[in-house]
């Protein structure tokens, strides 16, 4: 991968083996396919066929015009929607059928389109949340909370704390009620959140819209120091070609929920019928602009 | 943020109480409570110790509809399941009655499982009613399962006893009913420092996320209902042991209307708002009988308006709440401490 | 006389009872259709209509049409104040918070009832005449038969009144988007006022024919509980579900009565509810909600 020019340089980025003292899963980067998934709506057939593979420990967007059905495959991947046809493989491992919150437990984290964080804590017990599903306290426990209970929130914090408040520079609003942070912070914290759950595959659904370009780059980093210190594999949804084609190694094009192109980022850059799916979708013209901007930078 | 809370630890600021006005207020309260009974008459013990039981029952609620956002409109019943279970158990065996409260608090359990599951396939005002639903089939079995509960005569229940002790005097009830609630309220508090408190919230705020990252709706909401009406449970075991007769009427409709009161007008989602409710919420009809027995020095037939006057406060306080104040008496009480901020101990 | 005309007359009376729910219901789903509130003061307001028909009829001496005429506008007007005084200003407030509020005006209509008129129950001043009707060999309470030609005479005017009317076409279009009503120039504040008034009227209605078959008294507010089972039963935002749910929780009711025990009929209600939860939640005829992340 080329590098991102347009980046800062990490300010404090931990090495790898810091990276692995402090807990972080390493190695076993976990892999994706996604194997003639269709799925439909009454008459809307979202999606039609898909399929494409995420490589461990590699970046792959996943772009294409509004409506296109990327955040139903997305929902399809963890599992809140159940696709009528195909398959979805983790690691080779069918897990087409399986339930929301196991996906969890076995490793896939993800972040929401539309901010989806709990509006009645704050943020450091959001970013706690996260951690729910691999966590044991059980009723009697957290009653008493005594021994066990409290033991495994004291290093719930402290995992919290110094492996993702610190890295995403979010010690200023630990306990503040998230409904009061700004739009750009939200999105840091729902990326905290994922981040605590030690997620092995990351989803990640525009995780800069509506950002200003100091917020997408911090996010950008944020992103590729991620994927580098902690080898998590990340498929993510983004609309800003400039970043997509900064950070990712592979992309995948859908357009009315069929896979209309993949490759390497610069092949998609040149290929035809992207620019015109977003162009026949009424995307403004400058998108088509900006992908050879991008281009010409790369 | 209230300033002068310097973290020293996460073990420090993870803690229940985190300043010094907070701790030094608890203890003030936690030496009155024990003391109260020294100043108290009879008639204000016994109001003690019915305060304490609606506390207990009320937390149990804030748990279930303040915490994880699903309405119950039938914790009476499942306090009347808790009193049943203790009256039978009370009459039948020879266990302590502590193991009968929990005894009774664990049926209530059991059957708050099963009214909870219709909280997996609908949710908000369908489960609601639901739960009255509920609420009623229980009544018709309590008149109906002759064999157990006697019928509409109900059962008597013989005083509860403690080192040999019969716990007939409310002092004796007052300093046995307010520790055991005092800990259930503690571990209503301790509940929502771990993962299980949050997963409470979390399906609350966004159920569908919440089970995107990890979170069992159907274990959850189950385990909340099951809390829920563990408390409803004990609270109605104190109950029993408290009026010591129960009938299918001891626990009407509109005392399931009272809990849900009690934690709108206290707070919905904060420990101490369903504390303060149901003391508040208990109180007022009693104020209120003060203040028309002065009315009758005035006009001698206001006795008869008493209760009308306590119906139509009782809806006017849901009204006003809601309407004027919807986060209760306890944003109340915030709002004050800020404005005093960290008084006595600093300026 | 032969279990079948026994039979008969035990459904026919249910029919009759179904027709008053389902006429309480309809002021639910007037209601919830356009404001999606559930108003669990129907009951009450049930309850105030016949209390206001009592003091009319009773108290005043006014003629039964008079009573009548006058006890209805009453619950219009109850519902303009509470909509304009109390549901509006809950506008956009979680639903669980507005449905609670009405759970509070029930309260307090109870208690003002009971000081005004005491708690004992009470008769009402007989207006519907008490010789039996039968059809073919079976009999039907002249009340019951009269409580079910009313309701179905209203009913029918309120489908008619949807489909042609230009307020009920507006309700129709609030219920199913309030921001595009308002977009369109719906005054969606009037259709809110408007379900209110002649949801509550309603309501007031069904309790002055309710009072004339078995009496008054505070807490005859309960009935609003059974209209609660029928609307869930029928689906929350149709007419023709609180039609049918009315008539079928009648006759089960009826059935139960008759045949298990009068105790039964509560818990048959209920039981119904609790299946058609599980089973169907939206109801028959409801509006499934769909959720997305
Ligand atoms: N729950 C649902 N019910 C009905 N239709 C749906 C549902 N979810 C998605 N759709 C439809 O599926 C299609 C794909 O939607 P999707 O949200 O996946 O698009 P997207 O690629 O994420 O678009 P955007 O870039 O705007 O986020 C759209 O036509 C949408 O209306
Ligand atoms: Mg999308």
């Amino acid at each position: 991968m080329s590098a991102p020019v347009s980046l800062k340089p990490h300010r404090g980025a931990a090495t790898q083996a810091e990276a692995a003292r402090k807990g972080a899963p390493s190695g076993a980067a976990a892999s994706l396919e996604v194997e003639g998934v269709s799925l439909s709506f009454g008459g809307v057939k979202a999606l039609r066929d898909v399929s494409f593979s995420v490589a461990p420990g590699s970046i792959t967007a996943l772009i294409g015009p509004n409506g296109a059905g990327k955040t139903s495959m997305f929902n399809c991947i963890s599992g809140f929607y159940k696709p009528q046809q195909g398959t979805i493989r983790y690691n080779g491992e069918d897990i087409t059928r399986m339930h929301p919150p196991h996906r969890a437990r076995i490793g896939f984290a993800r972040t929401f389109q539309n901010i989806a964080l709990f509006r009645g804590m704050t943020v450091l017990d959001n970013i706690k949340l996260g951690r729910h599903a691999h966590l044991k306290t059980n009723i009697l426990d957290a009653f008493a909370y005594w021994g066990r209970a409290a033991r495994e929130e004291m290093e719930l914090r402290r995992d919290v704390e110094e492996r993702i408040i610190d890295f995403l520079e979010i010690n200023h609003i630990r306990n503040m009620p998230v409904a009061a942070l700004s739009y750009g912070l939200q999105k840091r914290v729902e990326l905290a959140r994922a981040l605590a759950m030690h997620p092995r595959i990351l989803l990640l659904d525009e995780p800069v819209a509506g950002m200003n370009r100091e917020e997408t780059e911090d996010m950008a980093r944020f992103i590729l120091d991620v994927k580098e210190e902690w080898g998590t594999t990340i498929l993510m949804v983004e609309h800003d070609m400039g970043m997509v084609m900064d950070i990712s190694d592979h992309v995948v094009v859908l357009n009315f929920g069929e896979v209309i192109a993949s490759g390497l980022p610069h092949e998609v850059q040149g290929n035809a019928q992207v620019a015109e799916a977003y162009l026949g979708a009424g995307e403004p013209a400058a998108i088509k602009e900006k992908i050879h901007k991008r281009a010409s930078v790369a | 943020m209230l300033i002068g809370t310097a973290k020293h630890s996460y073990r420090a600021d993870e803690a229940l109480l985190t300043t010094s006005p907070q701790r030094l207020w608890m203890a003030i309260l936690l030496i009155a409570l024990a003391l109260a009974p020294l100043a108290l008459d009879n008639y204000w013990l016994y109001l003690a110790c019915l305060v304490s039981i609606n506390v207990a029952s009320a937390t149990g609620l804030n748990i279930l509809t303040g915490f994880t956002g699903l309405v119950s409109i039938g914790q009476a019943a499942f306090m009347a399941v808790g009193a049943y279970t203790v009256a039978v158990l009370e009459a039948r065996t020879g266990l302590p009655f502590l193991v009968n409260l929990v005894v009774g608090g664990a049926v209530a359990a059991c059957v708050g499982l099963v009214v909870g599951l219709p909280s997996l396939r609908v949710k908000g005002l369908y489960l609601a009613i639901a739960t009255i639903a509920a609420s009623f089939i229980l009544h018709f079995v309590f008149v109906n399962w002759q064999s157990v509960t006697n019928g509409n005569s109900g059962i008597n229940v013989t005083p509860a006893s403690l080192f040999g002790v019969e716990l007939t005097d409310y002092v004796h009830l007052y300093y046995v009913f307010v520790p055991i609630t005092a800990l259930m309220v503690l571990g209503a508090a301790n509940l929502f420092r771990t993962r299980i408190g949050r997963a409470f919230i979390a399906i609350r705020d966004r159920d569908i996320s919440a089970e995107v990252l990890g979170i069992s709706l159907l274990r959850y909401k189950l385990l909340s209902f099951a809390v829920s009406s563990f408390y409803a449970g004990v609270a109605g075991g104190m109950w029993a042991y408290f009026f010591r007769v129960v009938t299918p009427e001891s626990f009407p409709f509109i005392y399931s209307i009272f809990f849900l009161a009690a934690i709108i007008v206290g707070g919905m989602g904060t420990i101490l708002g369903g504390v303060v409710g149901a003391v508040f919420m208990t109180l007022v009809p009693e104020l209120l009988r003060f203040a028309v027995e002065w009315l009758t020095t005035i006009f001698p037939n206001a006795v008869t308006a008493l209760s009308p006057i306590r119906t139509i406060v009782f809806g006017a306080l849901i009204i006003g709440f809601l309407i004027a104040e919807p986060k209760g008496l306890a944003e109340i009480i915030q709002r004050i401490r800020r404005f005093f901020h960290l008084w006595p101990f600093r300026k | 006389m032969s279990d079948l005309l026994f039979f008969t007359e035990v459904t026919l009376a249910g029919l009759g009872a179904g027709a008053l729910l389902s006429l309480t219901a309809l002021a639910f789903v007037l209601i919830y259709k356009a404001t999606r509130v559930i108003n669990l003061a129907v009951g009450e307001i049930v309850m105030l209509g016949a209390y206001l028909f009592f003091a009319f009829a009773a108290g005043l001496g006014l003629p039964a049409w008079v009573a009548i005429v006058l006890s209805i506008a009453g619950g219009g007007l109850v519902g303009a104040i509470l909509e304009r005084g109390l549901i509006r200003p809950m506008l956009g407030e979680n639903p669980i918070s507005v449905f609670m509020v009405t759970i509070g005006i029930g309260s307090v209509v109870v208690g003002l009832v009971e000081l005004l008129w005491g708690t004992e129950p009470r008769a009402l001043p007989a207006f519907l005449g008490n010789q039996p009707i039968f059809l073919g060999e079976a009999y039907v309470s002249r009340k019951i038969a009269i409580a079910f030609l009313v309701s179905a005479v209203v009913i029918a005017g309120f489908v008619l009144l949807f489909r042609f009317w230009r307020g009920g076409v507006a309700l129709r279009a609030t219920a199913s988007d309030q921001a595009a009503a308002y977009s369109c120039g719906i005054n969606v504040p009037g259709v809110f006022s408007v379900a209110w008034i002649i949801g509550c009227a309603t309501a007031a209605g069904a309790g002055i024919l309710l009072g004339s078959i078995g009496g008054i008294s505070p807490a005859m507010g309960v009935f609003g509980l059974s209209a609660l089972v029928v609307v869930i039963v029928g689906g929350l935002d149709s007419i023709a579900g609180a039609l049918i749910g009315g008539l079928l929780i009648g006759v089960f009711e009826a059935w139960a009565g008759t045949y298990l025990g009068g105790e039964y009929k509560i818990v048959t209600t209920f039981g119904i509810l609790i299946a058609m939860l599980m089973i169907r939640p939206y109801g028959l005829f409801g509006t499934t909600e769909i959720e997305r992340l």
